[in-house]
């Protein structure tokens, strides 16, 4: 039997992952020492801030809404003769707000920015277009890189906020009209556990997301290689690593802020 | 004012690309780099340009070190050179004005109107006065690269860099680029570097030709030395001749074979530079 051959997958692949590893660390390390050139970026982030965040609103919120609906039914459903029904209000508002409202819209995103940022790199870079950025002196990180990453990080909270307040107003009216509960037994429900920080969480949790589906996105795009297949491939590996990773940092968020 | 590569290496992972090419591009002079598909023209434009560092070897531009500058001191110096990529290049999301403002505006010191006055100037250079507004889908492969040409005079560099800038034109519109090629030459009294494989434009457009073969150089001169070139390798080239290239490389091995000592363990696998190799004296 030959011994080696197990080792040498698994040590390969070790460095490989480490070799990835190492080269995303300074490629985040080389995107923040270009937040020095404000000049270039400052102008470029409120282009992107539109285009990123304002055009994605409506994916956001209509899966927010959806949930929402479908959060209120499926706790009333549950909730049947054993538990008050105004606790769907509760439920609603806490699983909405610290859950859902962030993780789906983070999964949305990543999709529609993600992908949207790793193509277009993809194609500047096969194209030579960021070649051609060298070449007349502007550092493709501050022109390409920072003001996405920028507005994608300060975008997804307030996408994350309104799909936040629809997917529990879509509740709201769905408890209302569909439940036989009243306006006030939701609002008690919905006050009931309600606790400041569950903003702070959700906010945290936005931020992380919008920084790593832009900077994945970035990267992948960055490092495309070979024609429209090369493009393709960084595509699909922005979208599946930023939504591993959205799921990752959200166990991390609630093992660490959640704990009492 | 001048270009000095002396003796580059470059490999991708196994695969080497240049082999201890040296090339020398003197002040105001235009030379142009020739070889086959893959024989690392473009790989040898982005080592000037910065864009790819050597792994060994020595790339002087304006006195300078290439490899070894500060980041700003080689923006600095890319101001000062001017890139015509093989496909142009543009930004797609742009106007052609866009386009040919951007080194404009890096490299400052333009008011409005002047730049605006500089843009024009360069499109109409290259015949593309009135494509302001245009985006680069909007336009043909030959007036892109002609584009792609008024992007990089727009800001006056003192070195223009042009990568295949007539592969795939029609013949008509490749001799308009060369004419462009001769007219910044003489209008602007630019150092150029003009990568091709298309022999005829290389002879319309310098006054030395380089002949790239297996990452170096094996033979440089006029363009009639080339033409009337002895090495093999050159003349099946310039002829288009793949036979004699084959016949040459055969002869070179064989040449390796019988220089060899028979004992395996002694023959020199690496590589022995190409066949026919020789520099003619400028």
């Amino acid at each position: 039997m030959n011994w080696t051959t197990p080792l040498d997958v698994v040590g390969r692949t070790t460095v490989g992952m480490l070799s990835d590893f190492g080269r995303f660390s300074r490629f985040v390390y080389e995107a923040g020492r270009s937040m020095g050139d404000v000049g270039t970026w400052l102008g470029l982030t409120v282009l992107q801030m539109r285009k990123l965040g304002v055009n994605s609103l409506p994916i956001a919120l209509f899966l927010s809404a959806f949930t929402g609906i479908v959060m209120a039914l499926q706790a009333s459903y549950t909730f049947t003769g054993a538990i008050p029904l105004y606790f769907v209000g509760t439920l609603v508002g806490k699983t909405v707000m610290l859950e859902l409202g962030p993780v789906l819209t983070g999964l949305a995103l990543s999709g529609r920015i993600g992908a949207n940022i790793a193509a277009e790199l993809g194609t500047m870079r096969v194209s030579e277009q960021i070649d051609a950025l060298e070449t007349m002196a502007y550092n493709p990180v501050s022109y390409l890189v920072v003001p996405r990453v920028v507005a994608g990080t300060l975008m997804v909270p307030v996408i994350v906020t309104f799909a936040n307040v629809v997917g529990i107003a879509a509740g709201w009216i769905t408890a209302l009209n569909m439940l036989d509960m009243s306006s006030e037994q939701f609002q008690f429900g919905l006050r009931l556990f309600y606790d400041p920080f569950d903003v702070t969480f959700y906010i945290i949790k936005s931020i992380s997301f919008g920084f790593v589906v832009t900077i994945v996105g970035c990267y992948q795009g960055f490092n495309t290689q070979g024609g429209a297949e090369g493009v393709g491939v960084a595509t699909t590996r922005a979208v599946v690593i930023a939504s591993v990773l959205i799921l990752v940092l959200d166990a991390f968020w609630a093992a660490t802020l959640l704990q009492q | 004012m001048s270009i000095q590569l002396t003796n580059i290496h470059k490999a991708f992972g196994p695969k080497k690309i240049l082999r201890g090419l040296s090339l020398n591009v003197e002040e105001g002079e235009t030379v142009a780099l020739v070889g086959f598909s893959g024989a690392g023209k473009s790989v040898t434009l982005k080592h000037i340009a910065g864009l790819l560092m050597p792994d060994q070897g020595s790339v002087v531009v304006d006195g300078n070190e290439v490899p070894t500058m500060k980041r700003e001191d080689l923006y600095k110096l890319r101001l000062e050179m001017g890139y015509v990529f093989q496909f142009a290049a543009l930004f797609d999301s742009m106007t052609i004005q866009e386009n040919v403002e951007m080194g404009l505006v890096k490299k400052g010191g333009v008011g409005r109107k002047e730049m605006a006055e500089r843009v024009s100037e360069s499109l109409e250079r290259v015949g593309l006065k009135g494509f302001e507004n245009r985006l680069p889908a909007e336009l043909s492969g030959g007036q892109r690269k002609r584009a792609g040409l008024a992007r990089a005079i727009a800001y006056r560099p003192k070195y223009l860099l042009y990568d295949e800038p007539t592969s795939g034109l029609d013949p008509v519109t490749t001799e308009v680029i060369d004419r462009l090629i001769l007219k910044m030459k003489e209008d602007l009294g630019v150092t150029s570097l003009v990568i091709t494989h298309d022999m005829k434009s290389a002879y319309n457009v310098s006054d030395r030709i380089a002949m790239l073969y297996e990452g170096m150089v094996v033979e440089e001169g006029t363009p009639d030395q080339i033409r009337n070139s002895s090495n093999p390798i050159v003349r099946g080239f310039v002829e288009g001749r793949p036979e004699m290239i084959e016949e040459a490389t055969r002869a070179a091995a064989e040449d390796g074979e019988d220089r060899g000592t028979g004992d395996e363990r002694n023959v020199d696998h690496g590589h022995r530079g190409p066949p026919g190799l020789q520099r003619r004296d400028r």
